[in-house]
């Protein structure tokens, strides 16, 4: 089974919650889509070149000042668990693991550091990500922007002087960027206020999902925000765009939190306990359920209801609770009805240990 | 696609609203969207999933004069693409120009882009790549995709530098 404590940070640093906006914004994404001129873009590309390709970059790797101790994990080897393990980790795309309608392509890969990953072979042949703990945009881009300056040199990219970077779905075209706020929304959805901010968001060319991107439902409370055109601006301009409205977003949020303590306090407060109560005592979870409930549990932290537990506590929960993860610190692949028992066996530990 | 509200006017807004624990979509027009309170001045609607870009596509994309039936590097079509939703490799965006600037202005408002420009490293700064390895790829795809004449072609390249 895969070992992520061997990534230079465990793959783990983004939950540690130092981010602006923490107990809200959970994570910033950005990502940039870059194809290597003289291949066929990778669902065209035969499985030779494909390889070719993951030689290529592998070379360029190896000469990446901007980022040091990176990994490279061959996506195509590794057995369907480990592939989903690094998919509920962030690390990789459903594409990129074969978690899709299609099987994992030859080639597949992803090269990864501290909060950065390159995706190799995925709907692109590169995806370059930067992945940091809360509401850090400015960061993230600036991170991304130095690899991908350095990697640019190493290995020419297909650019197009009208149409900028050229993608294999004219979607990502022009930058390539997408940048993506994890953000949690319980006050909006309670007061019922969500519908206006989500039709708003889409008004303004920016686009809601669920927790894990495209076709993925919301539960938990959990949006995904981020810029839905590529091309015609600036990447400077997408980004202040996105921090402008979310920032809004995360006024509206608290503003209805403190509607909600104003005129339902106590309402709230029993709904939030109730939750508690049933993650510390249940002996078995659905994966649904234990994030409906966590974030109950996420929005009491936030109203300071609930004492002693920590936001990294609250992110380490979403992530290590998913079925691949329970697996995977059991050392064995589990069954649904296992993973609902393990699952809320680890939350209850978790829970007894940091929140009494 | 009509109004969901009117059932007269064409639908130009999609609205998400959350009643109660379930969402419901409402494909509005643009009155009956202003009625709502919805802005409909911003720009363009675009489309937000990939269903919705597929069919913009099949709908709006019948292949412009003068464009070649493939791509000279990669043998895909414009009817691959109308299935697939993605280009077979950078110089079908060349090959397929005048019907991809169409889409862009459709899909993102604007065709140019005025992000970060990109010059590409020179080829004596890069690692060798067999040129002869790329032009046997590109021909077992021609062959594949049944463009015979693009194959001879490339046959005849090949042959040149072998």
């Amino acid at each position: 089974m895969l070992d992520l404590s061997l990534l230079p940070d465990g793959g783990a640093s983004w939950l540690d919650a130092s981010g602006e906006h923490a107990d809200i914004v959970i994570s910033t994404r950005i990502r940039l889509a870059r194809n290597l001129e003289g291949y066929a873009f990778t669902p065209r590309a035969r499985d030779g070149e494909r390889l070719r390709i993951l030689t290529q970059v592998r070379e360029a790797f190896g000469s990446l000042s901007s980022i040091e101790d990176g990994v490279l994990v061959r996506v195509d080897e590794l057995a369907a668990e480990d592939r989903l393990l690094l998919h509920e980790r962030h690390l990789v795309s459903k594409e990129l693991a074969g978690l899709n309608e299609q099987p994992v392509r030859t080639g597949a890969a992803v090269y990864l550091s501290r909060g950065v990953g390159i995706m190799v072979n995925e709907e692109d042949h590169l995806r370059l990500q930067a992945l940091h703990s809360g509401f850090h945009v400015a960061d993230a881009f600036g991170v991304i922007e130095r690899l991908d300056s350095e990697l640019g040199n190493k290995v020419p990219y297909a650019f197009h002087t009208e149409f900028g970077y050229l993608t294999a779905c004219p979607t990502n075209v022009g930058t390539g960027l997408r940048a993506s706020v994890l953000i949690h929304l319980p006050g909006l959805v309670l007061t019922k206020e969500i519908g206006k901010v989500l039709a708003g968001l889409q008004q303004v060319g920016l686009t809601y999902r669920g927790m894990y991107g495209e076709g993925s439902e919301v539960v938990g409370n959990f949006f995904q925000i981020s810029n839905q055109t590529t091309l015609g601006r600036s990447e400077g301009e997408l980004l202040d765009y996105l921090v402008r409205v979310v920032r809004h977003v995360i006024e509206r949020e608290e503003e209805s939190r403190r509607v909600l303590l104003r005129d339902a306090g106590y309402i709230i407060e029993d709904k939030l306990w109730r939750a508690f109560g049933t993650l510390r005592y249940a002996r078995s979870l659905s994966f649904e359920e234990a994030m409906n409930y966590l974030s109950g549990v996420r929005l009491a932290v936030g109203l300071k209801l609930i004492s002693g537990l920590s936001v990294y506590t609250l992110n380490k929960l979403l992530i290590f609770s998913q079925l691949a993860h329970l697996g995977n610190s059991e050392g064995r692949v589990l069954t649904e009805s296992e993973a609902n028992v393990a699952r809320a066996r680890y939350v209850r530990e978790t829970l007894a240990r940091e929140a009494e | 696609m009509v109004c969901d509200l009117c059932k007269d006017g064409e639908a130009v807004i999609q609205l998400t609203e959350i009643e109660g624990s379930g969402v419901r979509q409402l494909h509005l027009c643009e009155k009956c969207a202003a009625e709502r309170g919805v802005e409909t001045t911003l720009g363009p609607a675009k489309p937000s999933q990939i269903s919705n870009f597929l069919s913009t596509i099949h709908e709006q994309m019948p292949g412009a004069k003068g464009e070649p039936v493939s791509c000279p590097f990669c043998a895909s079509t414009l009817a691959d693409f109308r299935v697939t939703g993605r280009l077979g490799c950078a110089h079908c965006y060349e090959a397929f120009e005048v019907s991809l600037r169409d889409l862009l202005r459709r899909v993102h408002g604007n065709s140019r882009h005025i992000g970060r420009r990109y010059v590409a490293p020179l080829p004596s700064e890069l690692p060798h790549v067999s040129s002869a390895t790329e032009l046997r790829d590109r021909l077992k795809r021609a062959i594949e995709a049944e463009q015979f004449e693009l194959a001879a072609d490339i046959r005849d390249k090949l042959r040149g530098i072998e």
